[in-house]
C-alpha cells in the first residue's frame, strides 16, 4: 500500500517538475527541474519494479552500515572535488587569466568560489557529519538506526541538495548570502531532508539500550537541532515567482545582516565546532583506546559552548551599520567562548594520556592530534580576531580566509580524515587500511600544506590591513588598493601551492580507500551486532 | 552498566558508564582552565559595563566610558581636519598656475591630490596613472581637451559627456557606418594609417583622403592634428585611446565612441579637485 501512495506522490512530482521545466524563468531554475523530474521518474520505476514483489530479508538485529558506507564514499569524493575547485579559484586569484574567456560566465571565480566552500562545508563536512554521525549513535545506544530506510532518504536527500546548490551556482542562482547561497526551493528541499535527519537520531536515541547518552550525542544532537533552526530563519524569502529561481529576503539592511551573520557564525559554531566534536569525541577515544579524559569537563565546556556561540555572530559586524551595543555583545560573548571551545581540545588531548607513544606508530592518532592542536590554535585566533581593535586591523583582509582555513584544514579536515581511516577497514571487514605508509604521506602532505595555507594569509592579511590604514603625516591615504593587490601576488601563489598539497594528500586517501575497499580478505563480519 | 574502576595508567577513577567500549575518568576540571574562564566572565562583565553593550527597551546601555565608534572616527577626522583646516582653505582658493611658487601648499596638493587620485580615479586611469584602452594616459603630454593646470582642473570638475554636468566637456563623433559604404571606410581606415605613418594600402589611403577631406577634417583638421576645443584626438601620432591598428580603427570609424568621465566637481570639494589637478599637472605632461 505504501508503494501505490509513493508511486502517485513520485508521479505528482515528475508532472510538476516537468510544467516547471517548461515555464522555467530561468536557466538555473530550468536545469534543476529536469533534474528533478529524471530522479523522481527514476524513482518511480524503481518504486513500480518492486511493488508487489517479495522483500528481501533484512536483519533488523545488526547496525545499519550501508548507509554509512555510502556515506564514507561521498565523503572521500566531495572532500576531492571540494578540494580542487579551492586549488583552482586561489591560483584565479594569483593568475587573473585562469577566469578564461571561454568559460564565462560559468567558471569565474564568483562562482566557483561559492561552489568551493559549499563543497568543502556541506559536501565534504555535511556527508562526513551525517555518516559518521548514524555510526556513531548506533555504537553508543547499541540499537540499529530507528526509521528503516529513511537514513537512505537522508544520504540520497542530502546529496541531491549538494547537486541543486552546486548547479545552481554554476548557472547563476544565488541569493547572495555567504555560506546560505542556494535559492529558496533548494532551502526546502534541504529543510525536509534535515528534518527526516533528526527523526532518525532522535528515533535511535529513544530506541537506545545504553541508559545514558554519549557525550558524542550531545553533541551531534545540538549540531543537528541548531542548523535547522539558522538554516529556516536565515533562509525566509519569498520567491519572485514558483517557475524562477530569484527571491527576495524578508529581512533588509542591517537586520538581514545580522541575521545573516548569526546564521553564519553559528554554521561555524554547530556544524564545524559541536558536528565535529561529536566526531571527535567519539573516534579520539576508540582510536587510542583510552577513556575520556574528563565527564565533568565535557558537560561543562558543553553547556557553554552552546549557551555561548549564539551569541558570537555580531564580532562579523564591527564597525558597521549595526549598533555599538550588538558589536561590542558579540565581541564579549566570542572571548568568554574561549576558554569552553578550549575544552574539547583539553578532552581530547588528555584522553591520549597513556597512549602518548601511538603518535610514534600510529598516522591516525597523529592526524587526530594535529587536528585537535588547530581546532585549539583557531579557538584562540578567533576571540582574538573578535576583538574590535584587532578586527579594525584583521576585517576584510585575507587574515579571515587563512583562519578559516586553518580551522577548516586543520580541524574539520584532519579529524574527518582521521575518520574516514578509522572506518573504512571497519565497515567493509578488513583488518587495516591498504597502505599505512599513504596514511603518513597524506599526513605530511597536509600539515605542510596547512602551514604554507595559514602563513601566507597571515602575512598578507596583516600587510594589506596595515596597508590600507597608511596615511602620511597630513592623513592621506598612501596605498590605492590595486597597489595591495599587487603587493599580494607571492602570497597568493604560495597559498595556492599550499592547497596542491593538501589535494594531493587527500588524493592519496582516496586511492587508499579504494585499495582498502576493493582489495583484501575480509576479516570480520560487516554488519556487527548491537551489544546486550 | 558497568561499575566505576580504577584507571590503570592515571590511577583515576571512572564514571562506570561505558558506550561501545568507551569509558569517561572523573577528572576533575582542570584549576587553570576554570580559572581562565572565570576571568574571562569577569572581564566580559567590566567590559559591557565600560562600553555600549546591553539592549534595553528603546535604546542600549551606553557605557561608562561614553565610548561610540562613529564618535571615534570622526574625532580622528576633525584632528586632521583641523590641522590641514589653513592649507585646504588656501588650496580651495588658490590660483593654480602659480601653485608651485608656494612649495608648502604645492606639497599639500599634490600628496593629497595623489590620495583622492587612488580612490577615485584610479578605477579607470590605473594607480600609476597610465590609463588603459578607453581611459587616457595621464603621464604623457597627448591631451585630449588641454593640459594646463586650469583645463585640467575644469575637466576634472565638470567630466565628459557625462549626463549631470552642462558644462561638462561635450562632442560626438558620428558612427560613420550609417554614413558611408563599407569601401569607403576601408579607404578612410588606410588614409589614417598613412597619416600616423603605419604601414598602408597607398591606392585605397589616396581615396580615403578624399573622404577624409569630407567628413573627418571639420574636427580632426585637415593635417590631422586633432582640435581640443572639440575633444578630437591627434591622429598623427603614435598614441591611441582606442587602439590605431586596422581593426580597431574599423570599429572607432564604424561604430563611434563615446568615452565618458563623472563630473568630480559634484561629489569632491573644491579643494580635493585643485589637488588632483595638481597631482595630474606635475605626472609629466603637464603644460
Amino acid at each position: 500500500m505504501a508503494n501505490y501512495i509513493k508511486l502517485v506522490a513520485l508521479g505528482l512530482v515528475t508532472l510538476f517538475a516537468a510544467i516547471a521545466a517548461n515555464w522555467a524563468r530561468d536557466l538555473a531554475y530550468q536545469v534543476h527541474a529536469l533534474i528533478i523530474m529524471a530522479v523522481s521518474a527514476g524513482m518511480f520505476v524503481l518504486v513500480l519494479r518492486n511493488t508487489d514483489e517479495p522483500k528481501p530479508l533484512v536483519d533488523q538485529n545488526g547496525y545499519m552500515d550501508g548507509v554509512i558506507r555510502a556515506g564514507v564514499i561521498a565523503t572521500g569524493f566531495w572532500g576531492c572535488v571540494g578540494f580542487l575547485v579551492g586549488v583552482v579559484i586561489a591560483f584565479q586569484l594569483a593568475f587573473p587569466a585562469l577566469n578564461f574567456d571561454w568559460a564565462q560566465p560559468f567558471a569565474n571565480f564568483g562562482r566557483l568560489r561559492p561552489l568551493h566552500t559549499s563543497a568543502v562545508i556541506f559536501a565534504f563536512g555535511g556527508n562526513a557529519l551525517i555518516m559518521s554521525s548514524f555510526y556513531i549513535v548506533q555504537r553508543t545506544c547499541g540499537v540499529r538506526l530507528w526509521g528503516g530506510s529513511l537514513a537512505w532518504f537522508v544520504f540520497w536527500g542530502y546529496n541531491l541538495f549538494i547537486i541543486l546548490a552546486a548547479t545552481g551556482y554554476l548557472l547563476g542562482a544565488t541569493q547572495s548570502k555567504e555560506y546560505a547561497e542556494p535559492e529558496w526551493y533548494v532551502d526546502i528541499w534541504l529543510t525536509i531532508v534535515w528534518v527526516a535527519f533528526l527523526a532518525v537520531y532522535m528515533g535511535t536515541l529513544f530506541t537506545r539500550r545504553e541508559r545514558h547518552i554519549y557525550v558524542a550525542n550531545w553533541f551531534l544532537l545540538s549540531f543537528i537541532v541548531t542548523v535547522a533552526m539558522l538554516h529556516i530563519v536565515n533562509n525566509i524569502s519569498i520567491p519572485v515567482s514558483i517557475f524562477g529561481s530569484k527571491s527576495v529576503q524578508l529581512f533588509a539592511g542591517v537586520q538581514d545582516a545580522m541575521t545573516q551573520w548569526w546564521y553564519g557564525h553559528n554554521a561555524v559554531g554547530f556544524f564545524l565546532t559541536a558536528g565535529f566534536l561529536g566526531m571527535m569525541y567519539y573516534f579520539v577515544p576508540k582510536q587510542a583506546e583510552r577513556p575520556v579524559f574528563s565527564y565533568k569537563l565535557s558537560i561543562i565546556h558543553f553547556w557553554a559552548l552552546i549557551f555561548l556561540y549564539i551569541w558570537a555572530g555580531p564580532h562579523h559586524l564591527h564597525y558597521t551599520a549595526l549598533p555599538d551595543w550588538a558589536a561590542t555583545l558579540g565581541m564579549v560573548f566570542s572571548i568568554i567562548l574561549w576558554m569552553p571551545s578550549w575544552g574539547g581540545m583539553i578532552n581530547g588531548l588528555m584522553t591520549l594520556q597513556g597512549a602518548w607513544d601511538k603518535l610514534r606508530t600510529d598516522p591516525i592518532i597523529r592526524m587526530m592530534v594535529v587536528s585537535l592542536a588547530f581546532y585549539g590554535m583557531s579557538t584562540f585566533e578567533g576571540p582574538m580576531m573578535s576583538i574590535r581593535a584587532v578586527n579594525s586591523l584583521s576585517h576584510y583582509t585575507d587574515w579571515t580566509i587563512g583562519h578559516v582555513h586553518s580551522g577548516a584544514l586543520g580541524w574539520n579536515g584532519m579529524i574527518t580524515f582521521g575518520a574516514l581511516y578509522f572506518l573504512t577497514p571497519r565497515l567493509w571487514g578488513r583488518a587495516s587500511m591498504y597502505s599505512m605508509p599513504a596514511i603518513n604521506w597524506h599526513f605530511w602532505l597536509a600539515t605542510i600544506g596547512i602551514v604554507l595555507y595559514a602563513a601566507s594569509m597571515w602575512v598578507t592579511g596583516i600587510m594589506e590591513g596595515l596597508m590600507w590604514r597608511e596615511v602620511d603625516a597630513q592623513g592621506f591615504l598612501v596605498n590605492s588598493f590595486a597597489d595591495t593587490v599587487s603587493a599580494k601576488f607571492p602570497m597568493y601563489v604560495v597559498r595556492g601551492l599550499g592547497g596542491v598539497l593538501y589535494l594531493a594528500g587527500a588524493l592519496i586517501m582516496a586511492w587508499n580507500m579504494w585499495m582498502t575497499i576493493r582489495g583484501g580478505e575480509k576479516v570480520v563480519a560487516p554488519v556487527a551486532t548491537p551489544a546486550e | 552498566m558497568s561499575e566505576t574502576e580504577i584507571d590503570e595508567e592515571t590511577g583515576i577513577d571512572t564514571t562506570g558508564h561505558e558506550w561501545d567500549g568507551i569509558k569517561e575518568l572523573n577528572n576533575p576540571l582542570p584549576r587553570w582552565w576554570l580559572w581562565c574562564f572565570y576571568l574571562t566572565i569577569i572581564w566580559g562583565i567590566g567590559y559591557t559595563i565600560a562600553y555600549p553593550a546591553w539592549p534595553l527597551l528603546s535604546s542600549a546601555t551606553t557605557g561608562v566610558l561614553g565610548y561610540s565608534t562613529r564618535a571615534e572616527v570622526a574625532a580622528e577626522i576633525a584632528e586632521y581636519e583641523a590641522r590641514n583646516a589653513e592649507l585646504r582653505t588656501a588650496l580651495a582658493n588658490a590660483d593654480l598656475t602659480t601653485l608651485p611658487e608656494n612649495p608648502d601648499l604645492n606639497r599639500f596638493a599634490v600628496a593629497g591630490g595623489a590620495a583622492v587620485f587612488r580612490s577615485h580615479c584610479s578605477q579607470c586611469h590605473g594607480s600609476g596613472a597610465a590609463g588603459a584602452k578607453g581611459y587616457p594616459n595621464l603621464l604623457d603630454d597627448d591631451w585630449l581637451w588641454g593640459g594646463d593646470i586650469d583645463t585640467i582642473a575644469y575637466t576634472i570638475n565638470h567630466g565628459i559627456r557625462n549626463e549631470t554636468d552642462p558644462d561638462a566637456h561635450w562632442s560626438q563623433m558620428p558612427a560613420f557606418g550609417e554614413i558611408l559604404e563599407r569601401g569607403e571606410i576601408d579607404q578612410t581606415v588606410a588614409f589614417v594609417q598613412k597619416l600616423s605613418g603605419q604601414e598602408h594600402d597607398a591606392t585605397l589611403a589616396e581615396a580615403g583622403a578624399v573622404i577624409f577631406e569630407e567628413q573627418c577634417s571639420a574636427c580632426h583638421g585637415e593635417a590631422g592634428l586633432g582640435d581640443r576645443e572639440q575633444g578630437a584626438p591627434n591622429l598623427t601620432d603614435a598614441i591611441w585611446l582606442y587602439g590605431g591598428d586596422a581593426d580597431a580603427l574599423h570599429e572607432t570609424i564604424t561604430y563611434s565612441r563615446f568615452g565618458v568621465m563623472p563630473a568630480w566637481g559634484q561629489r569632491l570639494s573644491p579643494s580635493d579637485v585643485n589637488a588632483v589637478a595638481a597631482y595630474v599637472h606635475q605626472l609629466g605632461g603637464g603644460e
